[in-house]
């Protein structure tokens, strides 16, 4: 799992690659909270690396949302495939998050 | 169980995830498991494990042990371990005192393993938890 973040359009844009799992999912929860340390508060997450998410991922993520909701910031999602987006929809996620189908689209939003 | 499956043994813990999914991935593949069936596999199977990392052996280390092999087309999984008494299918019943976000997602683990598994038993014997499961090699959601 690797993280890379550029600003882009008002937002820290977090790229996610490889695989969230119960091995990687602290490593990258603590990526997150240090882009917020940091006084980052609109998170786009690019889940278009991304090969894996298991439910340890969703809880990394939902922590980080409601870190994110104390200081009325947010979180949204871009660039969603294959295993990663069925288990987004599974989860119920798909409702909970905004979800683009790209980054720009995203940002778009903004 | 037929004579053709194999087993593997190591420590119930964390950094041994990777060889134990690989296990049964390299089973599945066997079996005839396509690339989106291995994903779920694999998600079904690091729930179970992480269970099993998690609470089996809460005050000494112990090991968990996988069988693996296909039998009329079928992928068999058998999970043991001789930890506490442990039943995932009434242990990942969603906390009632959880918030609703952890609610959905400590249900959102047991479901996937419903989910993909097409057969699914728990049963303690000799001081083990053994967890069998028999899995279609191709995918069964739409």
């Amino acid at each position: 799992m690797e993280i890379a973040t550029k600003k882009q359009g008002g937002a820290m844009v977090v790229s996610v690659t490889g695989r969230i799992d119960a091995v990687t999912a602290p490593e990258f929860e603590k990526g997150l909270s240090a882009v917020i340390a940091a006084g980052d508060t609109v998170l786009l997450l690019d889940m278009n690396g991304l090969e894996y998410i298991s439910s340890a991922g969703l809880r990394s993520i939902l922590t980080t949302a409601k870190q994110l909701k104390a200081k009325e910031g947010k979180m949204l999602f871009s660039g969603l495939k294959g295993p990663v987006k069925d288990v987004f929809k599974i989860s119920g996620f798909g409702s909970i998050f905004k979800i683009f189908e790209t980054e720009e689209e995203a940002l778009r939003q903004l | 169980m037929d004579e053709t499956s194999e087993e593997i043994r190591v420590p119930a813990r964390l950094e041994n995830l990777y060889p134990l999914l690989n296990f049964v991935t390299s089973c599945a593949k066997r079996c005839g498991a396509g690339r989106e069936r291995l994903t779920e596999i694999e998600l079904a199977l690091e729930e179970i494990l992480v269970n099993i990392f998690n609470y089996a052996y809460p005050d000494r280390r112990g090991d968990v042990a996988i069988r693996c092999g296909c039998a009329a087309g079928r992928l068999l999984v058998e999970i043991a371990d001789d930890g506490v008494p442990f039943d995932i299918l009434t242990r990942a019943e969603p906390d009632r005192d959880a918030a609703i976000e952890q609610r959905s997602i400590g249900g959102l683990g047991i479901f996937f393993v419903r989910q993909l598994v097409q057969e699914i038993s728990y049963r303690r014997e000799g001081g083990k938890n053994i967890l069998t499961l028999a899995i279609a090699p191709a995918p069964q959601s739409p």
